[in-house]
């Protein structure tokens, strides 16, 4: 498989009147053409961020301040901002979690995913019309051709999503970056999503980019798998490699508070495993380790010093210090 | 009937919505329907359904924030749409709720310690000195510390502030909880110590919880018995066990199998999921525009709960068949 992103030390600051804060903090990432790579993480751990800096779409306070991000050989960082426009939505789009709040109320669906089509591919109007009716096809809207003129209100929330998706895949993207897409729907609409979402990748050999809170998800839907804790990736590898051994304390705790891993192991009246402490804030990172305050391994190390970011088996990426005595 | 808490009976709530600006034309949601359910003293029941099934609602009938269209609940036999202001304000005291919004279900302009002494305040319980010693021991109770009395809602993270709203709900004594997806905004670690903690306050207060939630698996872990609701209505209840091992109802199948499973290596099977829920009042069974079971009678009688085994009920035509 052939590299298609490759992030290097990237780092994304906000500056606010208590201080600069680095909600991105030196994350390095690959992934590989048509392959799903899931980031997981806590609120506040970064992971949007992630992908807003992939975007170059960080908000006005923040910036990004140091790092490369290639995409198929280029720095996006290094391109202009019309450049940079080209990209988005052509070559990288986005689906954001809530889909009422990113489609435009007063415009009609078709015509909003016709928009994006007429920008990148410079068609004329009624073709991308045209184009665009395809797109809801084929992402399940039954009777596009009416559905078209219908504007978001008219649309449940999983068929929302749906319009977001035809939208971002509109130009063929080869990278798809998914910020919780199924978070706001039911179970049962969430299962149509990941579906679809699969099943266009695999068609459009896409790579996607999944960011979500559950791990489930992840698990059914990703290859590989990043954790982030507090701005960081702490481990990432294969999925199957993480749920199977995870190494990074956080990741152990992370599957062992999940009612749904444990509870078939479990007796009644035994109670989940838990990680003691709370998510941290952005204006409380700890120094050294940013889990050494929840970790039941601390050593003198981690309170001091950050831990380094090392292969400990082929393939398999941890940032703990347990695994870097020898 | 012995240690029934709450018994509802054949409960509707209908709300009259107008269809368009310029229509006068009501549309009719039907958003709790003919429910039938006790909740038996010490139990935990868990509610599962997704959003827009009526359990919020119901969650709201039952804590009398809400009037019914037909049918009464009862709680310890006697029927609380019936009650005067004195009885009302006693039946409050014995249920409460905890709410799913963390932030907006606490006064920003109330430190901890008042927002859980309020109750108390507005009970007339205890002297001001007892207050404040009552509260600061639930306080701790549920895991809060004594220098966090004094901070306000914004200073503490969402499992704290959930903490705070479960002291709120408990400082009063209460016999039923009704919990209205009390974990569903919080992070996956700190989701599992709101849980444990409503666990262990059960134990210890003996208390009866009406859990309600779209997780399957956070209702798995905390009940004792499951039922499901889908557009109003019930149509399974049964122990734990049975809804996971043994699902009758093909929602409740259909609810289990669109779960992520958190193993990689058991890819889920392909199952079909068509559909969404449409509150469309056709004849016939709710569920039957999704329903991979469809039979003729499907469309034209609507299934009522029934009874399949001792302890298991369902709601379906083809119940034991499939």
């Amino acid at each position: 498989m052939s590299l298609l992103l490759e992030i290097k030390n990237l780092r994304t600051a906000f500056d606010t009147t208590q201080g600069r804060i680095n909600a991105v903090d030196g994350v390095s990432l690959k992934v590989n053409a048509g392959e799903t790579m899931g980031i997981v993480g806590e609120s506040g751990c970064g992971k949007t961020m992630l992908a807003l800096s992939i975007m170059r779409l960080v908000p006005a306070n923040g910036k990004i301040i140091s790092g490369e991000i290639f995409f198929s050989g280029k720095d996006l960082l290094k391109l202009s901002e019309e450049e940079m426009r080209a990209v988005r939505g052509s070559e990288i789009s986005m689906v954001f979690q809530e889909p009422m709040t990113s489609l435009n109320p007063v415009f009609r669906v078709g015509e909003q995913i016709a928009e994006a089509i007429r920008l990148h591919q410079h068609l004329p109007a009624k073709q991308a019309m045209e184009l665009s009716i395809k797109q809801l096809r084929e992402v399940g809207i039954p009777d596009p051709q009416k559905r078209a003129m219908d504007y978001p209100h008219n649309f449940s929330g999983g068929m929302r999503q749906r319009v977001m998706i035809a939208m971002a895949m509109s130009c063929h993207p080869r990278l798809m970056l998914a910020d919780e897409p199924t978070t706001a729907l039911d179970v049962t609409i969430q299962a149509q999503i990941l579906d679809l979402i699969s099943e266009l990748k695999l068609k459009n050999k896409m790579a996607v980019i999944l960011i979500t809170h559950d791990l489930g998800v992840v698990a059914q839907t990703a290859q590989k798998l990043a954790v982030m804790y507090a701005g960081k990736i702490v481990e990432s590898s294969a999925v199957e490699k993480i749920f199977e051994n995870p190494l990074h304390p956080y990741t152990q705790g992370l599957l062992e508070s999940v009612p749904a891993r444990c509870l078939k192991s479990m007796g009644r009246g035994e109670y989940l495993k838990t990680i003691p402490g709370s998510v941290p804030g952005l204006y409380d990172f700890v120094q050294g380790c940013r889990f050494h305050d929840r970790c039941s391994y601390v050593f003198e190390e981690c309170v001091g010093k950050e831990p380094p970011f090392l292969e400990v088996e082929p393939g398999h990426f941890v940032s703990c210090w347990k695994y870097n005595a020898g | 009937m012995s240690g029934a808490l709450i018994e509802i009976r054949d409960l509707n709530k209908k709300y009259a919505l107008s269809s368009s600006f310029f229509s006068s034309q009501k549309r009719i949601i039907h958003a709790v329907k003919d429910i039938d359910l006790q909740i038996f003293k010490g139990e935990t029941l868990g509610m599962v359904g997704e959003s827009g099934c009526g359990k919020s609602t119901l969650a709201r009938l039952i804590t009398r924030l809400e009037e019914p269209s037909s049918g009464c609940i009862s709680f310890k036999g006697e029927n609380v749409f019936l009650y005067d202001r004195k009885a009302l304000k006693s039946y409050r005291r014995s249920v409460q709720i905890i709410f799913q919004d963390t932030y907006s279900s606490l006064n920003p302009r109330k430190s901890a310690l008042s927002t859980i002494k309020e109750p108390l305040l507005i009970h007339h319980l205890n002297g001001k000195k007892e207050r404040k010693e009552k509260a600061l021991e639930i306080m701790a109770r549920v895991g809060l510390k004594k220098e966090q009395a004094d901070r306000y809602s914004h200073e503490f993270s969402g499992g704290q502030r959930q903490r705070i709203g479960i002291a709120r709900a408990l400082v009063l004594n209460p016999e039923l909880i009704v919990a209205d997806e009390p974990v569903s905004s919080l992070d996956v670690s700190i989701q599992a110590q709101i849980l444990n903690l409503l666990k262990d306050l059960k134990k210890d207060y003996k208390l009866t919880y009406l859990f309600i939630s779209h997780d399957l698996n956070v209702v798995r872990y905390i009940s004792d018995r499951v039922a499901v609701m889908y557009l109003g209505k019930i149509v399974e209840l049964a122990q734990n066990n049975d809804i996971y091992n043994r699902p009758l109802h093909p929602y409740t199948r259909m609810l289990l199998a669109a779960v992520p499973s958190c193993n990689p290596e058991k890819k889920k099977e392909k199952i079909n999921i068509k559909g969404e829920a449409s509150a469309e009042n056709k004849k016939g069974c709710p569920f039957q525009n999704r329903c991979s079971y469809m039979a003729e009678i499907c469309g034209e009688v609507e299934p009522h709960l029934e009874k399949f085994d001792e302890h298991s009920f369902c709601a379906c035509h083809m119940t034991g068949k499939i």
